[in-house]
């Protein structure tokens, strides 16, 4: 039986190792994946920068995740220079056709003076909270670090944002603005989850911050008590938000809304409800088309009963703010393919979903070649069946 | 004969059907024949002569007013979608 030493040996003469001087160049190109595979707290004192981290003990299970290309070379490093050769072998026998092991390690990139990301990443706690998120190669560390960093506005916190809010709270959006005057009222109760019956009479925008805290203390939620008009639009938005989630029940907030994003250059996602159907859709400034090159003008108020009137299924809001929240997470990952362009149609009673496509009004007033509107107007008045501004 | 799907704010004027078959070789000859059994529909589909501005129709997932707007023609298995702007969501 072959020592450590000589199986050391043995192996290292099958595979290829480089110096850390040739690696840095080969790096640098940006050509190969680099793949640490020493340990979790290795890995947490700093790394070469733009690696993924494969500890060794897992490196046969999830290295296809974070090397879906066999062609494409690999520099696998450890400490010393010693498990990497085990681990170039093992990534040879498992198809990879380029793979190099760095000679000396990290230890030697590091006495050579080549750059060290000693970027923290996740603690133990939070790598538990989102492990399964660290599991997706396109979520990862990194993806998680980017949502944790990620500010969403929540226009609403009723049917369609008790849904969003949870599951985005939960993924760990670490800023969460919520934008409500209403209080909770029983009636709410039938699909408004993210309320209880203690919280009857509470301000919705504090009872929501109360559950979402709970669910979630590395998120912080901004609690805006004030339905969102023409006056506060402005300040609400200097907060700075990346996406903004309007689950809205009337129109002027919807056509007001849409503007100050086309304005600020923010990307809506748009959910509506009524009875059994919804629909869900993104509008992301000058690359597809707003809520107004859809729907120039609002229907008159008498034509478009709310769900005040008409009633709603109460899980039709769960379905339709999850996928708000689906769209929300890929636009703050910047993974995917958003609804950007497409309208989902989801009809509850025969279980559909329908897509149409949407395309850009070059005459819209506000998104348009030649806009016409470019300050906030009165909405109210807009949405009531006056349709000069248009 | 094509199939036209009925929104459901429009379902109300159209005796509660979710989809009517209906007669006509271009979006104007169904939704004509539409409005004429439900008449209650007029008001909420057109606005002088064309499609109200509140509502898209759209044939095979293409909004018409990209294709041949009220004019564009549709054959009998065509998939004709009634789409009004929706508020509907929660108070903000």
């Amino acid at each position: 039986m072959p020592t450590y030493r000589e199986l050391l040996q043995q192996v290292r003469a099958e595979i290829d190792e480089i110096d850390s001087t040739q690696a840095r160049q080969l790096i640098e190109s940006g050509e190969p994946l680099v793949v640490d595979v020493r340990e979790q707290s290795e890995w947490d004192e700093g790394h070469i920068p733009g690696a993924v981290h494969v500890p060794r003990g897992h490196l046969e299970s999830r290295i296809d995740r974070a090397a879906p290309d066999p062609t494409r070379p690999i520099v696998v490093y450890c400490s010393a220079g010693n498990r990497s050769v085990f681990a170039a072998k093992t990534l040879g026998e498992l198809g990879y056709e380029d793979v190099a092991s760095l000679a000396g390690g990290f230890t030697d990139w590091k006495r050579n003076g080549f750059p060290v990301d000693l970027q923290s990443g996740l603690d133990a706690q939070r790598r538990t909270r989102y492990s399964r998120h660290l599991l997706i190669p396109e979520v990862g560390e990194q993806g998680q670090l980017k949502l944790l960093d990620s500010k969403v506005l929540l226009i609403g916190a009723g049917g369609l944002g008790s849904p969003a809010a949870l599951y985005l709270a939960a993924a760990g959006v670490g800023r969460l603005g919520i934008v409500d005057a209403d209080v909770v009222d029983e009636s709410n109760l039938q699909r408004q989850i993210v309320h209880s019956t203690e919280r009857l009479g509470e301000a919705k925008v504090d009872s929501a911050k109360r559950t979402i805290e709970a669910l979630n203390p590395d998120v912080e939620v901004v609690a805006y008590k004030e339905r969102l008009t023409s006056e506060n639009v402005e300040r609400i938005l200097a907060d700075g938000w990346d996406v903004i989630v309007d689950g809205a029940d009337n129109f002027p907030t919807r056509y007001l809304v849409n503007d100050a994003a086309v304005w600020h250059d923010i990307p809506v996602v748009h959910g509506s409800i009524y009875r059994f159907e919804g629909q869900v859709t993104v509008f992301k400034p000058q690359v597809g088309p707003c809520y107004r090159c859809l729907f120039p003008t609002p229907p008159p108020p008498e034509l478009a009963p709310s769900c005040a009137e008409g009633g709603v299924l109460g899980v039709l809001p769960g379905v339709i703010g999850s996928l708000q929240a689906n769209e929300a997470l890929k636009l703050a990952l910047g993974i995917g393919e958003p609804l950007v362009g497409r309208l989902l149609l989801f009809d509850a009673l025969s279980t559909e979903f329908n897509e149409m496509k949407l395309r850009r009004d070059p005459d819209c007033p506000v998104c348009g070649e030649h806009p016409t509107i470019t300050d906030y107007i009165d909405y109210v008045e807009f949405c009531a069946g006056t349709r000069e501004h248009a | 004969m094509t199939k036209v799907r009925i929104p459901p704010t429009l379902r109300e004027q159209a005796n509660g059907e979710r989809e009517i078959v209906a007669e006509g070789d271009t979006v104007r000859d169904l939704l004509e024949d539409l409005m004429g059994r439900f008449p209650a529909l007029r008001a909420q589909i057109v606005e002088d002569g064309d499609l109200a501005p509140f509502v898209n129709v759209y044939v095979e997932g293409e909004d018409v007013r990209t294709l041949s707007g009220i004019d564009t023609e549709v054959r009998p298995d065509s998939t004709v979608i009634l789409l009004p702007a929706m508020a509907g969501g929660s108070s903000g």
